[in-house]
């Protein structure tokens, strides 16, 4: 039987690598309150701080997971992959990393849910319904513009924003077919200069 | 809705918002599926959800699915959600993350991106259209809507600091109409 740490990965993840990846992640989990960005600043200080990422990997590692489908958090599996040594040990390391961001506040999430689902014909939870709703849209609104500003938007991605802006607006096109369209036209576009000089 | 999804299908459901979510826009992507497609939540009702969600630590998305599949299936719910949401995102990265490390490169994916972001950009901008036109009708839901929006995208106030500013406000405004048609 070849064991795990035979395959080139060095020692294995240690116990002491394990309880700081639970502890790192099950804190910021806690701590993320406004969602998975707001503690990237003290994700990053601390994987550089316990020698897993360089900032330079890190910034990387976050470009990746804002690439990938899915939910940016997960640049919590790749730290935890790196911190257990990638590899087979790193995938250990991912999953416990990305459990141990997850667990806490979901747990929380689904106490909250329950609470707010035992109100269903609560008058103050109608409310809730009727007055945040309009704020949402603000926020839903907000999170567009810092993506569009942080994005690093050029003339040519304002332009595709607008067109598409509209398609979905007031067309029924399958969104999926548009964001397909839109990645080849970066694509093109990239490589005669138009998206990104 | 005739009956409540069963575990699969929500797992189902939720890994089909995660695939299509490519360069972002997993709110909108989530509104569309949930609300749209499926009808399993009200406009009202998930634009509350969503809010409770990013007020709750945590992923936002994530929370949202757990927060679903509480709905309609309690823990195992949650569970099935949001393992759908990330089971094959976890992957793709890991694989993503994989390459990164053994050749020491971000995957050639960058000028693609630079398209997409865009589109998942446009897609929450059509959101914000969306339910803004069947959420904001009136003077003072319009008020609400744009303080929001300059606190937390312009002046960049953290979330719970423009919540506390606007949600009193906003329970003030939705009290006498809970429950009631819009006006």
């Amino acid at each position: 039987m070849v064991g795990l740490a035979a395959r080139g990965e060095g020692e294995g993840v240690s116990p002491k690598t394990i309880l700081q990846i639970l502890a790192l992640f099950g804190t910021l989990s806690m701590l993320s309150i406004g969602g998975g960005n707001t503690v990237l600043p003290d994700m990053q200080l601390k994987s550089e701080s316990n020698g897993w990422l360089s900032p330079k990997q890190f910034a990387d590692l976050f470009a990746i997971s804002q690439a990938a489908p899915g939910p940016s958090i997960l640049i919590v599996t790749l730290v935890g992959y790196k911190a257990g040594g990638t590899g087979l040990w790193g995938v250990l390391g991912a999953v416990i990393a990305t459990v141990a961001m997850i667990f806490p506040a979901g747990f929380l999430v689904y106490f909250t849910a329950r609470f707010w689902n035992s109100a269903k014909e609560a008058k103050w939870r109608k409310a809730v319904e009727r007055g945040f709703a309009p704020l949402t849209v603000g926020l839903v609104l907000a999170s567009g513009v810092i993506v569009a500003r942080s994005a690093d938007h050029s003339y040519g991605e304002w332009i595709l924003t607008a067109i598409a802006t509209v398609i979905f607006t007031c067309t029924k096109a399958n969104p999926l077919l548009v964001v397909g369209a839109a990645g080849l036209l970066g694509w093109i576009g990239g490589m005669y200069g138009w998206i990104h000089p | 809705m005739t009956q409540p999804p069963g575990l699969l299908e929500l797992a189902l459901t939720f890994n089909k918002i995660a695939l299509a979510s490519f360069g972002g826009g997993l709110s909108a992507w989530s509104r569309e599926v949930v609300v749209v497609e499926r009808k399993w939540m009200t406009e009202e009702e998930f634009l509350s959800a969503l809010t409770i969600c990013r007020i709750l630590p945590g992923a936002n998305q994530i929370n949202l699915a757990v927060f679903v599949g509480v709905k309609f299936r309690g823990i195992a719910g949650a569970f099935a959600a949001s393992a759908g949401l990330i089971f094959i995102p976890v992957l793709i990265v890991l694989v993503m993350g994989w390459f990164y490390f053994t050749y020491s490169k971000v995957p050639a994916f960058k000028n693609v991106l630079h398209g997409m972001t865009p589109a998942a950009v446009a897609m929450t901008f059509a959101m914000a259209l969306k339910t803004g036109q069947k959420c904001l009708g009136s003077p003072i839901a319009v008020g609400l809507f744009v303080a929001m929006f300059v606190l937390s995208g312009v002046v960049r106030w953290s979330l719970p600091l423009s919540l506390a500013i606007c949600g009193p406000f906003a329970l003030w405004w939705g009290w006498p109409r809970a429950g009631k048609e819009k006006a």
